[in-house]
């Protein structure tokens, strides 16, 4: 049995009725790393030494009778979530030797349930980007074919998991940057509501936006894991008190008679072949009882203009504190796609300019929540590609400063509005890539979204399909 | 005759004395403390932290704005005021800009003048560094360095802003002594100026006699830790202004910092290099509000406030310059207070019992206010004075409260008083409570008697 094909569910089975131990499982995705990670590069940081130590501590836990939801469990986390004793750089130069005293509020909820944890993984500097290719180590390559991108700014982590190194991965998006990449290494991505999940630790791009989220081989893996990440925490005041739900619980529920919410604009521009996987994939719901509804939302274009001041303002504050005064090294390290973010954002901001640019995209941002709102007074959830084209050949987002804005404009608009969406893999280009689309729910409606995503999942088999390495 | 009017407003930074800081669980009481013992990746700023508003700070806050007369605004956000300097963890200061937890308000000053104040808001104190000269090790290449010590970055700090109504200095200080008696009634401060709890911003122009509407310039002098200062400041400042004026000028737009060996302001940062503080509202934090029924609630909570004590006294038929007296501190007003309420019994006057602690500067830590009716009485019918009896109730008392005796010995000082109780307990009240006293001291002291 290859132990690095398992998902979540399988692996925990497999450990309970110990088939085999987590040092096994350990060990096994170790290996797998050392013969794939020269091609695709999905780790900044392979924390080895840890990993084994974890297992074993698992094991002696297993032995004893200890049952935790992500007992000896091998998961990847990306490298701008504070890892205590682990290097952690967000992939940028500047945090080169920059090991955190703490755990992020994620890591240590993961470290409770059990998991070992493999390493950490690339994405773009600052998670500035749709591409991993502004890493400063280096651009992770797509499994399904080593010349493509695996999007990002979470590609390692999707990288990571379509490669098998990993049972699953955590990421984080701020607008796309968990269901591009899964959408274009063709595995589930989970961006939950905003202030679902907590932020502390997290190294901050948009505060306001971002949101961390699991990267998995399958719908259910992500509803376990949303069920031990979620929750109000008391280290981050933009958390919701909200009760959180058994989200692996409605997934078999039966979707007939659910409104799917359609919007033309999703489709404009959008690759012929996503398009076509997309209206089949909404074929297949209709047939098990779901109706289609056409909307009008607002032209995704406006997001764009949005999330671009909004986000650029907020981080050319948040890296202010890399002033080279305590971390590792000076601003000199920064990369050309975190200084022209540090510059716009503090043009957006500055006197007489303020109320033009800030002001009048937070004022824009409340329409656009409320078009959200109105829309789903008539809909349940709505279905649309998560991107507008399969993986692109490295070197794509050279010279290209907005490309990750193009990469997302799928996705933004629903971030701006802190919306949960998740991607489910829906098919193959004739070139081989992945496509995949995303269904976006309602605030907090993520039991919804997990439930439409895995009854499209069992009625398909598109998880099936590995990339060969 | 004076040809200017000067317009002065003030800006008082207060450190509040919360358990914790401001945004994170760290202790706020740093004063002594070892240099970077009061931090966490909060306070540190540390890639990830975030912070969490410290929801007492924020009443306090709220109260300093009630007693000021303030409206309290029902919505109120924290905004980032991003600056750069190694003091500062985040590379911004955690304030309020627009919707501050408190506006519109006024205090009157002994005069009788109102001062208005503009506003009230909240932020966080900042690290402190300490400037060194020599070479510290070996990595260190220049002659000259700076420590930052973390334990008061994140400190909750009130902000008070007035309008520029003062047009003297003596009304200047006058205010900030009365805030300082308020916020120490209120509780929320301990306003010591030694250990940096005030800090204080004059800003200071001149107005032509006639003319009306703000001067075009104004200048500000930073981070004074003194009322005298603050005092010499303004005069200073007027007198340099003037002399300027008089030249047919108009002085500098500018900030200048208090120099106490030149005795003189100097400058410090021209208008050209003013900061452009880039404010938006802090994405960490949602906003804050506060119904009208907990407005009201913590109004109705609110302890009385020094001018109402010394209306009170008045009304108790006491004279203004001794009822002011009284209110100095919440503890003397207390004890005045509950001195009263014995005096009222004895059919003692207000005003004896004010004359009495006024003349014999009475010592409100170790006196009981019996003991001062009594005195005022004077001789009391049945009043047990004789030192042997007197001794034998003590030793009594000794033997019965081997609790407070050894807190005593402990250095405990003050338990004196609950062994005087215990002593008048026992007499129904009818020892004298001073000689009880002297004997108990003398029985717990043997070595110094």
């Amino acid at each position: 049995m290859d132990l690095t094909k398992l998902n979540l569910k399988q692996a925990k089975e497999g450990l309970k009725k110990k088939d085999f131990s987590s040092v096994d499982l350990t060990k096994a995705f170790l290996q797998r790393i050392k013969e794939v990670e020269p091609k695709i590069a999905a780790f900044v940081t392979v924390a080895e030494k840890e990993a084994l130590e974890m297992a074993k501590r698992a094991d002696g836990l297993i032995a004893n009778g200890q049952d935790l939801p992500l007992l000896g469990v091998p998961i990847s986390i990306k490298d701008n979530f504070s890892t205590q004793g682990i290097k952690t750089t967000a992939s940028s130069k500047v945090l080169d030797s920059y090991i955190p005293p703490y755990d992020a509020t994620v890591v240590s909820k993961l470290k409770d349930a059990g998991i070992v944890l493999l390493g950490k993984t690339n994405m773009d500097a600052w998670a500035h980007g749709s591409s991993t290719e502004t890493s400063d180590y280096g651009s992770t390559k797509n499994p399904w074919n080593i010349g493509f991108l695996p999007g990002g700014s979470s590609g390692g982590a999707a990288a990571s998991v379509a490669g098998d190194e990993v049972i699953f991965g955590i990421g984080s998006e701020t607008a796309g940057s968990i269901r591009q990449p899964a959408s274009w290494c063709g595995v589930v991505g989970l961006k939950p509501t905003y202030g679902r999940v907590s932020r502390y630790g997290v190294i901050a791009m948009g505060s306001s936006l971002d949101c961390p989220g699991p990267i998995t081989k399958s719908v259910e893996d992500a509803a376990i894991i949303l069920e031990i990440l979620a929750g109000k925490d008391h280290f981050d005041a933009t958390t919701s008190p909200r009760q959180t739900e058994k989200y692996s619980i409605d997934l078999n529920k039966s979707i007939r008679g659910l409104k799917i919410g359609i919007s033309d604009d999703y489709f404009e521009g959008v690759d012929t072949q996503i398009v076509a996987s997309v209206k089949n994939a909404l074929k297949v719901l209709e047939g098990m009882g779901a109706e289609i509804v056409h909307i009008k939302l607002f032209e995704p274009k406006y997001a764009i203009a949005v999330y671009t001041i909004i986000q650029r303002a907020e981080v050319s504050s948040n890296l202010a504190r890399y002033d080279g005064i305590r971390f590792g090294n000076n601003r000199e390290a920064f990369g050309e796609e975190a200084k022209r973010r540090i510059m716009f954002g503090t043009y957006a901001l500055s006197a007489g300019y303020y109320d033009q640019f800030y002001n009048k995209a937070s004022k824009v941002r409340t329409v656009i929540i409320e078009d959200f709102k109105k829309a789903f007074q008539k809909v349940d959830v709505i279905i649309a590609p998560t991107s507008p084209s399969t993986a692109l050949p490295l070197g794509s987002s050279k010279n290209h400063p907005m490309f990750g804005e193009m990469a997302d404009v799928l996705v933004e608009p629903s971030s701006i509005a802190g919306l949960p969406g998740i991607n489910v893999p829906c098919g193959f280009s004739k070139e081989g890539l992945p496509i995949g689309m995303q269904i976006i729910g309602s605030q907090f409606s993520e039991s919804k979204i997990l439930n439409v995503a895995y009854q499209y999942e069992q009625a398909t088999d598109w998880k099936e399909q590995k990339p060969k390495l | 005759m004076n040809k200017y009017i000067p317009v002065i407003g003030l800006e008082v930074h207060v450190e509040l004395k919360t358990k914790s800081k401001m945004f994170c669980g760290c202790s706020a009481d740093y004063f002594g403390a070892e240099p970077n013992t009061h931090t966490c990746p909060v306070c540190l700023g540390l890639p990830g932290a975030l912070p969490v508003p410290n929801e007492v700070a924020i009443d306090w806050c709220r109260k300093i704005g009630l007693a000021l007369n303030c409206e309290l605004l029902k919505s109120s956000k924290f905004d980032r005021k991003n600056y750069f300097y190694p003091d500062l963890a985040k590379g911004y200061q955690i304030s309020q800009y627009d919707k501050p937890f408190c506006l519109k308000g006024s205090i009157t000053l002994g005069s009788g003048k109102v001062i208005g104040i503009t506003r009230v808001h909240m932020e966080e104190d900042t690290a402190k560094l300490a400037h060194q000269s020599g070479i510290q090790n070996s990595n260190v290449k220049s002659q000259n360095y700076s420590l930052v010590d973390f334990n008061r970055s994140g400190v909750p700090l009130v902000e008070i802003v007035t309008e520029p109504d003062f047009d003297n200095a003596q009304d200047v200080v006058d205010y900030l002594k009365k805030l300082q008696q308020i916020v120490r009634y209120l509780g929320v401060s301990n306003a010591d100026m030694e250990k940096g709890d005030m800090r204080l911003e004059p800003n200071i122009s001149l107005r032509r006699v006639g003319e009306t509407g703000l001067p075009k310039y104004k200048v500000e002098v930073k981070n004074i830790n003194s009322f005298s200062f603050v005092a010499k400041a303004i005069e200073f400042e007027i007198k340099r202004q003037t002399e300027i004026l008089d030249k047919g000028q108009v002085p500098a737009q500018e900030t200048r910092g208090w120099n106490e060996t030149k005795n003189a302001t100097v400058s410090q940062r021209s208008k050209e290099d003013a900061q452009d503080y880039r404010y938006f509202p802090e994405p960490d934090i949602p906003e804050i509000s506060i119904l009208a029924d907990q407005i009201d609630q913590m109004r109705s909570e609110l302890s009385e406030l020094p001018h109402e004590k010394v209306k009170k006294f008045e009304g108790w038929a006491v004279k203004k310059a001794d009822a002011r007296i009284l209110a100095e501190t919440k503890e003397m007003a207390e004890f005045f207070e509950s001195t009263v309420e014995h005096a009222r019994k004895h059919e003692v006057l207000p005003q004896d019992v004010a004359n009495y602690i006024v003349n014999h500067k009475v010592d409100i830590t170790t006196v009981l206010p019996t003991h001062i009716i009594e005195e005022i009485k004077g001789k009391k019918v049945g009043m047990i004075s004789d030192e042997s009896e007197l001794e034998k109730i003590a030793k009594e008392v000794i033997s019965e409260n081997p609790g407070f005796v050894e807190a005593y010995k402990k250095g405990k000082l003050t338990v004196i008083q609950a062994l005087v109780g215990a002593v008048m307990k026992k007499t129904l009240g009818k020892a004298d409570a001073s000689k009880a006293k002297t004997i108990l001291e003398k029985l717990l002291n043997p070595e110094v008697s």
